[in-house]
């Protein structure tokens, strides 16, 4: 296939709005819920697991089909036709609880009724007799008891122990950083139609619908041919929607088949905190060795996650925060050790970095730490242990590119860091009870799925006689502008006008096999893969308007809505009416896969990322001492997206992803009580952030004169998550903030910084 | 259980439904009337994505039952637009890129309008902390402050 990264260039680049930005702001954009119901529709709701871990003696269901009457119905896990197994890695992982329930709030049985009401009173009535089993809710019980989800793994590079024993200083820690609840907009939701011939039709809200499209098969024991899964767009995504609608669009199905009725299942809002996975905590033990002048000689760490009840992705997302564990910072002796901890709390999967925001966040505390042992400036400290090009990072991926320096350097220009450092210093050894603090950190975020099988795309482009474009391709919209990536794309090989491109909504029906939207790469995958497709249809034009007009196919120039030879041009409606009677084909299919990736898990070498993406952060932060609040009051961040294909679409992913991460690292906290229970399973007692904690001095870039320097699409660079990391700084300057409260160099900050953990911190509340 | 009537101006048109007197108002509004605009987002007044007017005083819908509007006037995005004309807070935010995936943003704007309805020069403060009660997961706020305050400034240029 041609190089990716060289095409014509408008609308690249240009700030186009979202593809559906008139529709957002009518309110005329249909998500799944705002469909017209088809007749005959049932509701479907959930019945809930109040047990941690019990067996199930008994399961009751005559009360809830009283209340259901002659429309409706229930099913358990013994209505399943096929397999109950929706585990996207290792399984069985049951849609409905089969004689155990392993977390509270698993579902146990689905009731469905052509009122939502009456299926919730059903759902209530169902009733279940329980014998319990010890539950193991948290990492330290998991790892006492190494009950894992999947065999603990290590990399290691070097003999790790062995140099931070010979090394000049020693330094080691411990902390927790905790979960966070995906909190899209729009909550899980599936809708499911019977076909006439057997199969069935699911409308979902997934960033995966072909693997909807195999579980919903799996569970009903068809043929993936007869499940066809379709996603128009998403109220957000995040990463919950990336195994997790399975379970919802399978449960449908199974009552849209029994029933032989269209059947919508949609969450409400606690249902949804309730039943599913969140982002992990994790435990981190680090210890390191280094000399004098701060530089690392070993690294030893171990990252304990808590996956729940099943594995979903854990073995994965545990292996990324491993793959980030050391950030950017290189050591020559490196072990880290990654344990995904199965607990009877929801099964933890995919949320916006994957595990690469907490092994990230251990890095930083790590050299933080080492920083304010030295007494050195926390900035210099990391330039003296940035990875080189051509060091090998402790997966033995070999550092090609390496865009820190200047980043820093850019960021740091203008930013009056140090005469900011100097007047915070002193006005917090002065009275009072707000205390300040700075903190800085980088972000090398590695772009690919590290299974490289996934790293494949699949697009379909059809151009119209009448010169109008349909776009298909596999990856699904959730908010974060892919469409309208793909579509600038799409515009520039054909040389239309981006209103001349239609988007047709993602299905398996139309490209099959997709992967999931997920890790940054849908632009990446899905923008080549379309390209592919265009360039076929191009060459096939120009051969044709060469033949029929005069010119070699190579001068030929698609621009502007026109086709041009030598001495004719044509709108691109006339040469494709031509070409329809010549009997030219003017659609085609578009593949790509992404090149020289490997990676060699037994054996800890290869290549598993394509090219890492690069950002970094100064923030600085307010504590009050009294109360433990906390305030970001100012962050600048620039971050390298490579050569952008929508500068406004990459700036929204920037400011989004660190107020996300902001959130995860100050505000919210998930809270279980002794029973297993999550007591914050509503915005009312979860608190992601508002438009008040925004700070109120906020300022983003995007790095300039940055191509990628590997051929993406375009030279751009994958943005989804990589911006959530640089949030990192606002929770190194709480820290800060709390070492000058307490007065000590040292002080254990745990993730979230909340009110409470801030005054831990302090030395003001005991430790837990 | 009896169905209560109750009739209302929704967007400016006089209506007229009958309620189960069980539903909220977010529920008659999407599933009786076809106003799919606004959103539940969290079913309790906690994200503001139902947001709506009743008499010109800014409410999230699904905490009002569908009967008690009776003799009310319902603002809900869909009367935002004057046909196909839309109002300066949707150009502002499409051309500003002030959303992504679009569920919080019918209520951001009819919270929004009902801001520069009472007060047409706004601080940023006072904006923020209006604005609080609408959730959005996915922009970071920054860029719908700023389109709110371009507008309020655009009213004011041409107010002048
Ligand atoms: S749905 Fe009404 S405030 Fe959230
Ligand atoms: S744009 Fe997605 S919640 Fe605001």
């Amino acid at each position: 296939m041609d190089d990716p990264a060289t095409m014509p260039r408008a609308p690249l680049g240009l700030p186009l709005p979202h593809d559906s930005a008139t529709l957002h702001v009518t309110g005329e954009a249909l998500y799944v819920d705002d469909l017209p119901e088809p007749p005959g529709l049932l509701h479907a709701v959930l019945a809930l697991s109040p047990e941690a871990h019990a067996e199930i003696l008994a399961l009751d269901l005559d009360p809830a089909l009283t209340l259901l009457g002659d429309n409706g119905l229930a099913v358990t896990a013994r209505d399943i036709p096929g397999i109950n197994d929706v585990g996207p890695m290792s399984g069985p992982e049951p849609i409905l609880a089969d004689g155990i329930v392993a977390y509270v709030g698993q579902p146990i049985a689905a009731v469905a009724a052509p009122e939502l009401a009456r299926a919730r009173a059903a759902a209530r009535a169902v009733r279940a007799t329980y014998r319990r089993r010890e539950a193991v809710l948290d990492i330290p019980a998991a790892m006492a008891r190494a009950q894992y989800v999947c065999p603990p793994h290590r990399m290691t590079r070097g003999d790790a122990a062995a140099a931070i024993a010979a090394a000049p200083r020693r330094l080691s820690g411990t902390f927790a950083i905790g979960g966070q609840d995906h909190f899209y907009l729009e909550g899980q939701v599936a809708m499911a139609l019977p076909q006439e011939d057997g199969g069935v039709r699911i409308l979902s809200s997934t960033q995966h619908p072909s693997e909807v499209q195999k579980m919903v098969a799996r569970v009903l024991g068809l043929p993936e041919a007869a499940v066809t899964c379709e996603v128009r767009r998403m109220g957000g995504g995040f990463g919950g929607k990336e195994t997790q609608p399975a379970i919802f669009a399978a449960i449908a199905a199974l009552l849209a088949r029994r029933a032989g009725r269209p059947v919508k299942l949609r969450l409400d809002r606690d249902d949804d905190m309730t039943i599913t996975g969140k982002r992990h905590d994790f435990h981190v033990r680090w210890s390191a060795g280094f000399d004098t002048e701060g530089r690392l000689h070993g690294v030893e760490m171990e990252l304990a996650a808590r996956a729940g009840h099943d594995a979903d992705l854990s073995p994965a997302i545990v292996d990324r925060a491993m793959f980030h564990a050391l950030n950017c910072y290189r050591a020559p002796a490196v072990s880290v050790a990654g344990y995904a901890c199965r607990t009877n709390t929801q099964s933890n999967t995919a949320f916006r970095g994957f595990g690469g925001p907490q092994g990230m966040l251990a890095a930083e505390e790590m050299i933080d730490a080492i920083a304010r042992d030295l007494a050195i400036d926390p900035i210099e400290l990391r330039r003296r242990n940035l990875l080189v090009p051509g060091d090998a990072t402790h997966y033995g991926q070999r550092i090609e590119h390496m865009a820190l320096p200047r980043i820093f350097d850019a960021l740091l220009d203008g930013v009056g860091y140090a005469s900011r450092r100097a007047e915070i210093d002193a006005a917090n050894d002065g009275p009072g009870f707000i205390r300040r603090g700075l903190g800085f950190a980088p972000v090398m975020f590695g772009i690919s799925f590290t299974a490289t099988a996934y790293n494949q795309a699949g697009a379909l482009v059809h151009l119209y006689t009448d010169g109008s474009v349909l776009l298909n391709h596999g990856g699904t919209e959730m908010g974060q502008g892919l469409y309208r990536k793909v579509a600038q794309v799409v515009a520039a090989e054909l040389g239309v006008p981006p209103g001349r491109v239609r988007l047709a909504a993602t299905s398996t029906d139309k490209v099959p096999n997709t992967s999931a939207t997920a890790a940054s790469s849908g632009s990446d995958l899905n923008g080549a893969a379309a390209a592919d497709a265009c360039r076929k249809i191009r060459s096939r034009l120009a051969d044709f308007a060469a033949r029929a007009h005069g010119g070699a196919p190579d001068e030929i120039v698609f621009a502007d809505g026109h086709v041009r030879g030598p001495s004719w041009s044509f709108d691109l409606a006339t040469l494709a009416t031509q070409a329809y009677r010549a009997r030219v084909q003017l659609w085609d299919s578009g593949f790509y896969a992404t090149p020289r990736i490997h990676y060699d898990r037994a054996r800890n070498t290869g290549h598993p990322f394509y090219y890492y993406a690069f950002g970094a952060a100064l923030c600085e932060a307010a504590i009050d001492i009294l109360t433990g609040e906390s305030r970001i009051l100012r962050a600048d961040l620039l971050h390298d997206v490579g050569r952008s294909i929508n500068p406004a679409i990459d700036l929204g992913q920037v400011e989004g992803g660190f107020i996300q991460g902001l959130g995860w690292l100050t505000s919210e906290e998930l809270v279980f009580d002794r029973d297993g229970r999550l007591r914050t399973h509503s915005p009312a007692t979860y608190k992601i952030p508002t438009a008040r904690d925004l700070p109120p001095d906020f300022r983003v870039r995007l790095l300039e004169g940055a191509d990628n320097p590997v051929a993406t699409i375009h030279r751009s660079k994958a943005v989804g998550e990589p911006p959530l990391m640089l949030a990192n700084a606002a929770w190194l300057a709480i820290k800060d903030a709390c070492a000058a409260a307490a007065g000590t160099r040292h002080v254990r900050l745990d993730a979230p910084a909340t009110p409470e953990a801030i005054l831990r911190a302090c030395g003001r509340l005991p430790a837990r | 259980m009896s169905k209560i009537h109750v009739s209302a101006v929704v967007n400016g048109e006089p209506i007229e439904y009958l309620c189960d007197p069980a539903h909220t108002l977010l529920d008659v509004l999407r599933d009786q009337l076809g106003l799919t605009g606004s959103k539940e987002g969290c079913g309790s007044g906690d994200c503001g994505a139902c947001s709506v007017t009743i008499d010109g005083r800014l409410t999230c819908a699904c905490l009002v039952l569908g009967a008690e509007v009776d003799g009310m006037s319902i603002g809900t995005i869909e009367g935002l637009a004057q046909g196909d004309q839309l109002h300066p807070l949707q150009k502002k935010f499409v051309e500003m890129a002030a959303l992504q995936c679009g569920v919080c943003t019918p209520g951001v704007l009819v919270a929004a309008k009902a801001l520069l309805d009472r007060n047409p020069d706004p601080s940023e403060t006072e904006v923020r902390y209006w604005l609080a009660g609408n959730l959005c997961r996915c922009t970071g706020y920054d860029k719908i402050i700023r389109a709110v305050l371009d507008v309020a400034a655009d009213m004011k240029e041409t107010a002048r």
